[in-house]
């Protein structure tokens, strides 16, 4: 309690007494200020060598991809490559853009794409995360404009990694100056340029004055860019509200009511792919009897009223999922989940069949807010169960879910790093790794068939079949996805996105 | 008194690598560094390399007795997370926490010092009681509440000083008069226990029997006199300052190695961890250490027993 509820009071009264319209420095010398950083600074501004999610953001601004993925529709779109080809089963052909420049003047061709995609894949080079680069083999120059990207195995994502964590470094630069260098003088083709770095404490940018090719990305709105790291929460809104910073994409649902009510800002909520669910330790890593039952599971499921849950405490665009994958992805197919509607009466009823008339204890863990957590537990009540709730840091519970397995139920949820493909999520959780609680062997080989297979039809049909095997045997009780809280200055264009990428360069003063 | 001193600069000793060895122990329980080092995306290879390039998979002691061995050389290693040295992280930033945290004893001394002389000049009187509710205020709040609540006045309401940061003066005055604040309620209780004590006593009798001037007996005489345990409890109170920063510099985003170590423990950034965890252990040992000497150096009987 304390300090939060405390905090947020505090917000409420600023909220309530605040007359004074904001003072209009971003617009007068049209620069915009920006707080982030209540998950930690950006370790490495180095695309390449950080995890953090504000990193997504940061590498947006100043590094461009091979490909766009249009944020709306999903679709891909030319980007730094203009055309492509799938020549065999393993090998991408992409045609390069002419007449790109880096921001140290370097000009943009194939020596610096093939560069990059053999840099990153070489695990010597100890990219953080592996999973991006690991499938594949080698790029090769074809002409000065012509790439061959050779992949390890048909690799049906790619283009969600091409056009997502893949960004293009310049080979002359980053062959000089290394990770080390790039994470203190960024350089790339994007929009934003970097004008200083403190790590931890503030980024800045200005525009990209060369960035005039048409990109689907859009040209930056701004002259200058200012990114602040601020941790708390509290802070940020502070700083809003006194005019020190325009936009923050860190704040909460409450807050998002406050800071809605004070003349001269805005707040909005939007949702994100990232999707909440509930677990069970069904295959029993834990020795905890009930959840290995399917019947007990399908009770769980009838007993929570997730509507409830997600119109009171959720709120903004977040909507119940049945699918254990969020329903944009491909292969997430929502007419094949089995779904279970909010029935108390015959989850008592199947808990008897079960052999559990009069419900019984168990260990409810989540690292998310406690009266998420509470008001399923209350409906768990209402039906005999009484769950006990453990909130751990999210470390923790994964460390504790990873190498002791006994966490019988659990509420956590999952980003998919953004990328729009069953494979992000599903895959990750059912293929008997770590944090698979199923052990399935059946959905474990459908999930490798739809993840290998270059045809995207067999793809399909496999999903499906997961996503069915799933939900029918409630491994995971999908349960809404969940949403980002925005709050700027009302004169700010401000556009929010599903994949919880602010694109900060498109915003510009509506008075400018 | 040499040998006296040898013994107290020796145990001091033992408690900084007791202390190291705690923290070393407790964050290596609390979570596996490899999990938290690879992120939410990291995929079981990726930790197992970790865990590998690292050195977690070898026993405890080993680790904590490898880690011990090149800090006694100086030598704290790499963040797991920035990539930095953590004598570098921490080199850079402890100057704005000495700062903050000197800035915030002399805060407190400025204001309890004139008020506990106020109110042991006229004790149970209006002033006194005065006095006595600023302290109780400044026992009874909570600093981070008392922080927001002057960030919602003077900087969102009158924006007269800015909210965050540390690169211009005006960003210490909130952060220091929260701090401050509280150590202000023991610091001004002690001035006035000790003035009415030495202002009821025989010389200060004969002082003003003498004819000085009333300022004279109070500056010259009493409060000289009075002022000594306030001072060293203002040393005490100067080791909290340095270590109860970690709160008032994420709140007003001042990022000194308050803030660092608050960062370090969410991210399991054990490294860092270990170098602030001894670094402030250090401030309270020759504190402590000091208090001692001086103490012996002031009764010799202590240095005997």
């Amino acid at each position: 309690m304390s300090f939060r509820k405390l905090a947020g009071a505090a917000a409420s009264i600023v909220a309530a007494s605040m007359i004074a319209a904001p003072a209009s420095a971003g617009p007068d010398d049209d620069s915009l200020v920006i707080a982030w950083g209540s998950t930690g600074p950006i370790e490495n501004v180095d695309n390449y060598f950080n995890t953090n999610r504000t990193g997504i953001w940061f590498s947006r601004m100043v590094w461009d991809q091979l490909i766009y993925r249009e944020p709306k529709t999903f679709e891909y779109k030319p980007l730094l490559a203009t055309s492509w080809e799938l020549l065999n089963d393993t090998t991408w052909q992409f045609k390069l853009r002419e007449g790109v420049t880096f921001h140290n003047g370097e000009p943009f061709d194939a020596d610096d794409v093939v560069f990059t995609l053999n840099w990153i894949s070489n695990p010597e080079n100890g990219v953080k995360v592996q999973r991006n680069v690991n499938w594949i083999d080698r790029a090769e120059k074809v002409d000065q404009y012509t790439v061959n990207l050779h992949m390890k195995k048909p690799f049906p994502q790619a283009f969600e990694f091409l056009s997502g964590p893949l960004t293009i470094y310049p080979n002359e630069y980053y062959a000089e100056v290394g990770p080390e260098g790039m994470g203190q003088k960024p350089v790339g083709t994007g929009p934003m340029k970097v004008v200083s770095i403190k790590t931890a404490e503030e980024y800045v940018f200005e525009k990209n004055e060369n960035y005039t090719w048409g990109s689907p990305k859009g040209e930056a709105q701004v002259s200058k860019m200012v990114v602040r790291e601020i941790a708390d929460v509290q802070t940020q809104i502070a700083e809003l509200l006194a005019g020190g910073i325009d936009v923050t994409a860190d704040i909460s649902a409450d807050h998002v009511d406050q800071i809605g009510q004070v003349p001269g800002y805005k707040a909005l909520q939007a949702g994100t792919m990232r999707t909440g669910y509930i677990g069970f330790d069904a295959a029993g890593r834990g020795n905890f009897e009930p959840t290995t039952k399917l019947k007990v599971r399908q009770a769980m499921a009838h007993a929570i009223d997730r509507a409830a849950l997600v119109k009171n405490l959720i709120r903004g665009d977040a909507g119940v999922i049945h699918t254990p994958c969020f329903p944009t992805q491909f292969g997430c197919d929502a007419d094949a989940a089995v779904k279970y509607e909010f029935d108390p009466e015959k989850a008592k009823a199947l808990l008897a069949e079960a052999g559990y008339p009069d419900g019984f204890e168990i260990g409810f863990y989540t690292f998310r807010p406690a009266d998420w957590a509470e008001a399923i537990m209350g409906d768990l009540a209402k039906v005999g169960i009484r769950a006990t709730l453990t909130k751990m840091p999210y470390f923790a519970l994964r460390d504790k879910q990873r190498n002791e397995g006994t966490t019988p139920m659990f509420l956590m949820d999952w980003g998919s790093y953004s990328m729009n493909d069953m494979s992000a999520i599903t895959s990750h959780f059912f293929k008997k790794g770590p944090d698979d609680f199923a052990l399935d062997d059946e959905v474990a080989a459908w999930l490798e068939e739809g993840d290998t297979n270059s045809d995207p039809e067999a793809r399909k049909a496999a999903y499906r079949k997961a996503v069915e095997k799933i939900t029918r045997e409630v491994y995971w009780l999908p349960m809404f996805n969940h949403v980002r809280n925005y709050a700027y200055r009302e004169e700010l264009n401000f556009i929010p996105y599903q994949d919880e990428i602010p694109r900060f360069w498109q915003y510009g003063w509506a008075s400018s | 008194m040499p040998a006296y001193a040898l013994k107290r600069t020796f145990v001091a000793f033992l408690i900084l690598i007791v202390v190291s060895g705690l923290t070393f122990s407790l964050s290596h329980l609390s979570a596996d560094p490899a999990l938290t080092i690879g992120g939410e995306q990291a995929s079981e290879e990726d930790i197992q390399a970790i865990r590998k390039l690292y050195g977690f998979d070898r026993p405890i002691h080993v680790q904590y007795l490898d880690w011990l061995g090149r800090a006694l050389a100086g030598d704290f290693g790499e963040s797991y997370h920035y990539k930095q040295r953590v004598f570098d992280m921490v080199s850079e930033r402890i100057g704005r926490t000495m700062l903050l945290g000197t800035l915030a004893i002399l805060f407190a001394l400025a204001v309890s010092i004139p008020l506990g002389t106020l109110a042991a000049m006229r004790p149970n009187s209006i002033i006194d009681r005065i006095a006595l509710f600023i302290a109780v205020l400044g026992q009874a709040l909570p600093t981070f509440w008392f922080a927001l609540m002057m960030i919602i006045v003077f900087g969102v309401w009158w924006r007269w000083l800015p909210i965050s940061g540390h690169t211009q003066w005006a960003n210490y005055v909130m952060p220091t008069i929260a701090l401050g604040y509280y150590a202000t309620p023991a610091l001004m209780r002690l001035t006035r226990a000790g003035m009415i004590e030495v202002l009821a006593s025989d010389y200060i009798r004969t002082a003003r029997a003498k004819g000085l001037s009333p300022a004279s007996v109070l500056f010259k005489h009493a409060l000289r006199n009075a002022i000594i345990p306030v001072v060293a409890l203002a040393a005490v109170w100067f080791g909290f300052m340095l270590g109860g920063s970690i709160v008032i510099e994420t709140i007003f985003n001042l990022k000194g190695i308050g803030w660092l170590s608050y960062d370090a423990l969410l991210r399991s950034d054990l490294p860092v961890v270990q170098a602030i965890v001894l670094v402030f252990a250090s401030f309270y040992v020759v504190l402590t250490l000091l208090a001692d000497l001086l103490n012996a150096w002031l009764d010799p009987r202590i240095s005997v027993r």
